[in-house]
């Protein structure tokens, strides 16, 4: 079931892209930081559309970075990013990020907080509130509209901020590693929930994460980074068959712990790699 | 409070002091301690007094319009340290040393400036309050998460929503402990600056009870203050605990 790409040439490109369109373009994105330090170099991907797309790589390889450059929160040093063909600079309402700290108004409640995209774009309060509770309602969280972040867990406190970006009606859902502050039980409670809305309401995903188990988990194409300066080494594609399966199942798939296996590889060269340095 | 294994409110030890000065003042020891009783019956006779009302205005007139611009400026010039750095290069050195400058020794020159009137009283109560403004607006700016900023952005805020939105609610619970300590040092501000200039309203009101040794008035008068130092104080402490609970929460 698994495909592993070797090397991500144009052509095998294209063949991830046969059944769909690409909605997301980077190409020669290069990101130096003040001071020298090369993030990135030299990065060309595309996305296609309604797929989840995971960057995976070892810290510092400037997955963070990448995903913030396609966000329009960094601006690239050489390269551009298109978004629907159109090159973007700068954020947009296509797009809508998840933060890893969630980045919640504390002084907010769960209400005005989910509201708060929609408040930016000049919607009017009853139709940001139903839009919102709406939204509340899909990730689980009805009833506690009038809470303050402070009052709920970690994972609750993800879903707000999940729920705030799907409320904007973004085609783009940018995810730095939504999911690494918050425990086990509640990640893989919280990956089943995001596929199911996923399946919903046909986004496209763009995913950090740092656990390759997530990453063969979630997505459709993994995009595995090299560490500093980050280039592209390999795109994965976990063909995962989900149908009529429990997620338990699933994770005792032959298919599915090889991939995990054969990412790890990879993983591993790097750290031997960076021991030898 | 604990007292030989028994709990006593709070209240208790205040009762204790004012028992205690009223012993001392009884016994005539001290001769600038008058008894507590009499120092509380000048105080009601004060309070009825018109030339009380009268200092009383002109003194919370001053006091309010130093308190406005100090709030004003400290608030802006706070947020400008903490979101441009050659500001806060350029300006940090000079509010820190205003901040613990003994700023009585400066309304001198002030009086040169602006005269013996109400300005330079107003202009006082500014100078007391407006650097601790200052420095706590802009530790509560430089302390917003980044993360906050980049969330604001990435949905589209513009720079008014950004201030209005999250900023100024992000940095609030540090404001207002600024406006609070501005506030006290205000009216020492105004005091001072009536005492020393042109011996106006509370100010001449002081210096007449001291000059004239007549100390229970005098006390009445700077229990007053107190009252209403602390009164504000605490309404200003009361809107702070209702921000109080994201301080804490803030990442």
């Amino acid at each position: 079931m698994t495909t592993v790409i070797a090397s991500p040439t144009q052509e095998e490109h294209s063949r991830v892209n046969d059944t769909a369109q690409e909605i997301v373009e980077v190409s020669g994105i290069t990101k130096v930081y003040p001071g020298g330090t090369v993030a990135l170099r030299g990065v060309d991907l595309a996305f296609p559309k309604g797929k989840m797309t995971t960057l995976l790589g070892p810290s510092g390889c400037g997955k963070t970075t990448l995903l913030k450059i396609i966000a329009g929160l960094l601006d690239a040093t050489e390269g551009v990013v298109r978004v629907n063909g159109k090159e973007v600079s700068g954020p947009g309402p296509e797009r809508a990020f998840v933060f890893q700290d969630f980045a919640l108004l504390p002084w907010a409640t769960v209400l005005t907080n989910v509201g708060f995209g929609l408040e930016m774009q000049g919607v009017d309060k009853a139709t940001r509130e139903a839009k919102s509770r709406s939204y509340i309602t899909k990730v689980g969280l009805a009833g506690f509209e009038d809470n303050y972040p402070h009052e709920l867990s970690g994972g609750m406190r993800q879903r707000v901020g999940l729920a705030r970006a799907l409320a904007v009606s973004a085609d783009v859902l940018l995810m730095d590693e939504p999911f690494s502050a918050v425990d086990e039980q509640t990640r893989r409670l919280f990956q089943e929930e995001l596929l199911r809305l996923l399946a919903m309401e046909n986004k496209t995903v763009i995913f950090v994460t740092h656990s390759i188990e997530e990453a063969v988990y979630v997505s459709d194409q993994i995009v595995l980074l090299s560490p500093r300066p980050g280039r592209i080494n390999r795109v994965v594609i976990p063909g995962i068959e989900r149908d009529g399966k429990t997620p338990d199942e699933i994770r005792r798939e032959p298919g599915f712990l090889d991939t995990v296996e054969d990412i790890w590889d990879t993983l591993k060269k790097y750290l031997d790699e960076e021991r030898m340095v | 409070m604990v007292f030989f294994g028994v709990r006593v409110p709070a209240v208790f030890s205040l009762l204790i002091w004012c028992a205690l000065w009223e012993v001392v003042g009884r016994m005539d020891a001290v001769f600038i301690f008058p008894p507590l009783s009499a120092v509380l019956v000048k105080l009601v006779m004060i309070l009825g007094q018109n030339n009380f009302h009268e200092a009383a205005i002109i003194s919370l007139k001053a006091f309010s319009i130093g308190m406005f611009w100090a709030v004003l400026v400290g608030v802006f010039l706070g947020f400008l340290m903490g979101r441009v750095d050659a500001a806060n290069k350029l300006l940090g050195m000079w509010v820190n040393i205003f901040a613990s400058a003994p700023l009585s020794s400066l309304v001198p020159i002030l009086m040169l400036l602006f005269g013996f009137g109400e300005t330079t009283i107003i202009v006082t109560v500014f100078l007391f309050a407006v650097w601790i403004i200052t420095l706590d607006t802009y530790a509560g700016v430089s302390h917003i998460s980044p993360s906050l900023n980049e969330m604001a952005r990435s949905f589209g805020a513009s720079k008014w929503d950004m201030y209005t939105k999250v900023l100024f609610w992000a940095a609030l619970p540090e404001i207002l402990a600024g406006i609070r300590m501005g506030f006290i040092r205000a009216v020492k501000g105004v005091v001072i600056g009536q005492l020393l200039v042109s011996v106006v309203a509370l100010g001449a009101m002081f210096s007449r009870y001291s000059r004239s040794f007549l100390l229970e008035e005098f006390w009445a008068l700077a229990l007053i203050l107190f009252v209403f130092a602390l009164g504000i104080s605490s309404m200003i402490g009361w809107v702070e605990r209702r921000v109080e609970y994201y301080a804490g929460a803030r990442m």
